[in-house]
């Protein structure tokens, strides 16, 4: 054992000295220094200690706070009632940025806080997926609040270090990086001036430097929290956490990504946050029942074992299978959305992806996760930018980074998507923003709207890859057009109307955002329901509220405004709750028990339903059954639809979507469908297409979708329990005891 | 024309169609599918015997994946 170890740590130092002798080509005085030369340049602000407290039943009723204004950190106590009412996760970092924040708080200003909390059910290892964090913060695209979901160790290293959440508020003066030793009970804020900004080294970097030793059992103790350069230039800057991968023995990342928090870590100058675990035991929880948990995780194990090669292949390709079949259904967007698929697709292929990702090794980004879904490319050598030449790993790709990187943008080149994805990851950016609000600069630039000369001299065409892996460079510098782009698209529509004279109707109808917050990548064109599942998110346009394409526009088991209005509460509400916990969505229906078919609603998956309220039940103690499981997510959801409308947003006209969303907003885009288009107009609008042009028939179909649109709105709030208006009403917040008084002002305003 | 239906879509049917025939001419290339022939399961090793009759009914339920 001591010559296996021996040989490790040699092996480590010639990793380093290799990585080092690498960055050197890049003439970068600051990667030279070792890690003992960059820890000599911290300067010490603030060292805290505080006493050890152990979780009981999944929770330690204890926040840590810190504040970089004044360097203040402190423990704060979890309240009982907010402990009932939020659950955790996502619910704690609503009830704090509330409290934190003014309804005028800018995503800029200091009391802007970044909170982090997993959920009571995170850090169990018995049953996959239990180890996300759930991220809040104001965001810097669209001004409300944005959540961000992300797998990693760092969750459940915060639990174990003592805390439910971690607050972060005020931005300190000079780059600082946080430590919190879970072994030592202390708490650390420290100027930190010459490590690495962009992730994949300084997750590196930070992982070495904290870990007790160079043996990975002591380097996997040891999560980071870092974003990237563009980061700092961009407002779709995103958060990397990261896990040490003892198998390949490195550092892998998974992505915070949504709405900007990486913006805003950066405003703050906090260039990470380290935590740092004793371990991980059997039982760190310390839950009330273990037994149920681990009978229920076998049987999971064995699906996957069993069931997963036939379905859907998570543990080969993880989420990337999706790209052909999504091809199939003309459901994945190509050239910002226009279309639904393309010949050249092909490339982008799921048996792409099973060659290119590393067959067989561990891809868990939590311990104990049979799904082992976050795939990834060894040893890939870079062909542009800063690291040119480097060989690398690329966590992912995964489904919505090759659709949003590739086909979204015309690329159809899987090489080139996983270059962009190294970059959006190491700079601290959104693939999925990154992805749709190049593709709208790109259908701008098609029109004319803008030109080289406002480009820099890039052609923006659809699938220029070298035009697109300028524009990421262009963002990490902070520079050229790609730090326009960066604004995201709302922002970059009012740029480009008031210095280019830009039709903002034409922008309105093809770019790609609601709130503010970019499209995820699915065309939701055909399926209403999931137009709303998209426009009618308390955050913004991501999947995970509710994912209905299939159920609506193949299965068509949601044929009414009724039955779309009651998907469109169910699912948003069951998939809200994986959010409270600390659970990744995944295990829930990637795979499939046997008998699902069997079962009487097969598309919510009861078995695993069921393993989800066992787990909570095993974990907490408490006695929830399904129904209580939606109660406690209505909760906060009604609670975050508040939080919009205390901020001025939250209300009907914000959940309208782009036009592009809903229909074919050029002649080109009924003409590449005009077969079905016809059929449509005349089976479902009764009007006969025979001798009109194609503009009228473009308008003929747009008025009648966007009519539909607002039925569903209307048939959807109602079922939510809202006023025409989108607003949550009084009663109904009785009802569901959200009567909190702080919630009942705001909502009494706009009865 | 000899048809069935396929999740209300009417589709042209031929002798000897298969559940797996269907699958093919409807595009449907995902794999979590509960299909069902006029009421009765057809289980996924069925998919390359099952005949189905004209006229026939087909429900073929695609599950959620991905996000």
């Amino acid at each position: 054992m001591i010559f296996y170890y021996l040989n490790y740590a040699n092996a480590l130092f010639i990793f380093t000295i290799l990585s080092f002798s690498k960055q050197k080509k890049i003439n970068n005085k600051e990667l030279e220094m070792s890690v003992k030369e960059l820890k000599e340049k911290h300067k010490l602000l603030k060292a805290f200690s505080y006493s050890p407290k152990e979780l009981f039943r999944g929770y330690t009723d204890r926040v840590l706070y810190i504040n970089l204004d004044d360097n203040t950190v402190k423990e704060k106590a979890v309240p009982a009632k907010m402990k009932e009412k939020f659950i955790g996760g996502k619910g704690y970092g609503l009830r704090l940025l509330w409290d934190g924040t003014r309804p005028e708080t800018k995503w800029n200003d200091n009391e802007n806080e970044i909170i982090i909390s997993p959920g009571p059910i995170a850090g169990i290892t018995q049953y996959a997926g239990s180890g996300k964090s759930l991220v809040v913060s104001i965001s810097p695209i669209t001004d409300i609040v944005i959540d961000s979901n992300v797998g990693g160790y760092f969750g459940p290293f915060l639990k174990f270090s003592g805390f439910d959440a971690l607050e972060l508020q005020g931005k300190a003066k000079n780059d600082v990086i946080i430590v919190i030793d879970g072994v030592k009970n202390t708490v650390t804020i420290e100027e930190a001036p010459a490590e690495e900004i962009n992730s994949h080294i300084l997750a590196e970097q930070l992982t070495e430097m904290y870990a007790d030793s160079s043996d990975p059992r002591d380097m996997k103790n040891v999560s980071v929290i870092s974003a990237g350069k563009a980061a700092e230039h961009t407002m779709i800057g995103m958060l990397n956490f990261s896990w040490f991968d003892i198998k390949r023995k490195k550092c892998r990342l998974k992505q915070a990504g949504r709405g900007g928090i990486g913006t805003v870590f950066r405003d703050k100058k906090i260039k990470a946050v380290v935590v740092k675990a004793a371990g991980v035991t059997q039982d760190p929880n310390h839950v009330a029942d273990m037994e149920p948990i681990r009978e229920r995780g076998a049987r999971f194990a064995k699906e996957m074992k069993e069931l997963d090669p036939h379905q859907c292949r998570m543990k080969q390709e993880g989420t990337a299978h999706l790209v052909n079949i999504m091809n199939d259904y003309n459901l994945l967007p190509t050239n910002n959305f226009k279309f639904g698929s393309h010949k050249d697709a092909d490339g982008l292929h799921s048996r792409v992806w099973n060659k290119k990702f590393t067959q067989g090794m561990n891809d868990g980004c939590w311990i104990g996760c049979t799904m082992n879904c976050c795939k990834g490319v060894d040893d890939f050598e870079l062909k542009s930018g800063p690291y040119k030449g480097h060989k690398v790993i690329v966590d992912g790709p995964e489904y919505e980074t090759a659709a949003g990187c590739g086909s979204n943008m015309g690329i159809f080149d899987a090489d080139t998507v996983i270059e962009l994805n190294f970059y959006c990851d190491t700079y601290g950016i959104d693939t999925i923003s990154f992805g749709t609000m190049t593709a709208f600069a790109m259908e701008c630039y098609e029109n004319g709207i803008i030109t080289k000369e406002h480009t820099g001299g890039l052609e923006l065409n659809f699938g220029n890859i070298e035009a697109s892996l300028e524009l990421i460079h262009q963002m990490a510098r902070g520079e050229g057009f790609g730090k326009i782009v960066g604004l995201g698209i709302r922002k970059m529509k009012k740029y480009f109307a008031e210095n280019y004279g830009a039709d903002m109707k034409f922008m309105n109808d093809i770019g790609m955002e609601n709130k503010g917050l970019e499209y995820s990548q699915y065309v939701s064109k055909e399926s209403l329901a999931q137009q709303g599942g998209y426009a009618m998110t308390n955050k913004g346009p991501q999947h995970d509220e509710a994912w209905l394409i299939f159920m609506d526009m193949v299965n068509n088991h949601i044929p009414t405004f009724e039955k779309k209005a009651e998907a469109l509460h169910y699912f948003p509400m069951f998939r809200t709750w994986f959010g409270l916990m600390g659970l990744c969505k995944l295990p829930w229906n990637d795979v499939e028990p046997a008998d699902n078919a069997q079962t009487a609603e097969p598309a919510k998956v009861p078995e695993h339903v069921d393993n989800y309220i066992a787990i909570y039940n095993a974990v907490t103690g408490s006695n929830i059954d399904k129904v209580e499981m939606i109660r406690q997510s209505e909760r906060v959801y009604n609670f975050q639809r508040t939080f919009n409308i205390r901020r001025g947003y939250g209300l009907r006209k914000h959940d309208a979507q782009p036009y592009r969303a809903a229909g074919p907003v050029t002649v080109e885009e009924y003409k590449s469908l005009e077969e079905f288009y016809d059929k449509k107009m005349k089976d479902d609008i009764g009007t006969d297409p025979a001798g009109k042009t194609v503009e009228e028939k473009v308008a003929i179909t747009r008025k009648y979708r966007e009519n539909r649109y607002e039925q569903l709105l209307d048939a959807v709030y109602q079922r939510r329990g809202w006023t025409p208006n989108g607003v949550p009403k009084l009663e109904h917040m009785k009802q569901l005891g959200m009567d909190l008084p702080e919630v009942m002002e705001v909502l009494s305003k706009h009865q | 024309m000899d048809t069935i239906s396929v999740n209300g879509n009417i589709i042209e049917w031929n002798e000897g169609m298969t559940v797996r025939d269907v699958l093919t001419v409807m595009k449907y290339s995902f794999r979590m599918l509960i299909i069902d022939v006029n009421g009765e399961h057809v289980r996924r090793e069925q998919y390359d015997t099952y005949k189905v009759p004209k006229n026939s009914e087909v429900k073929v339920i695609h599950l959620m994946s991905g996000g």
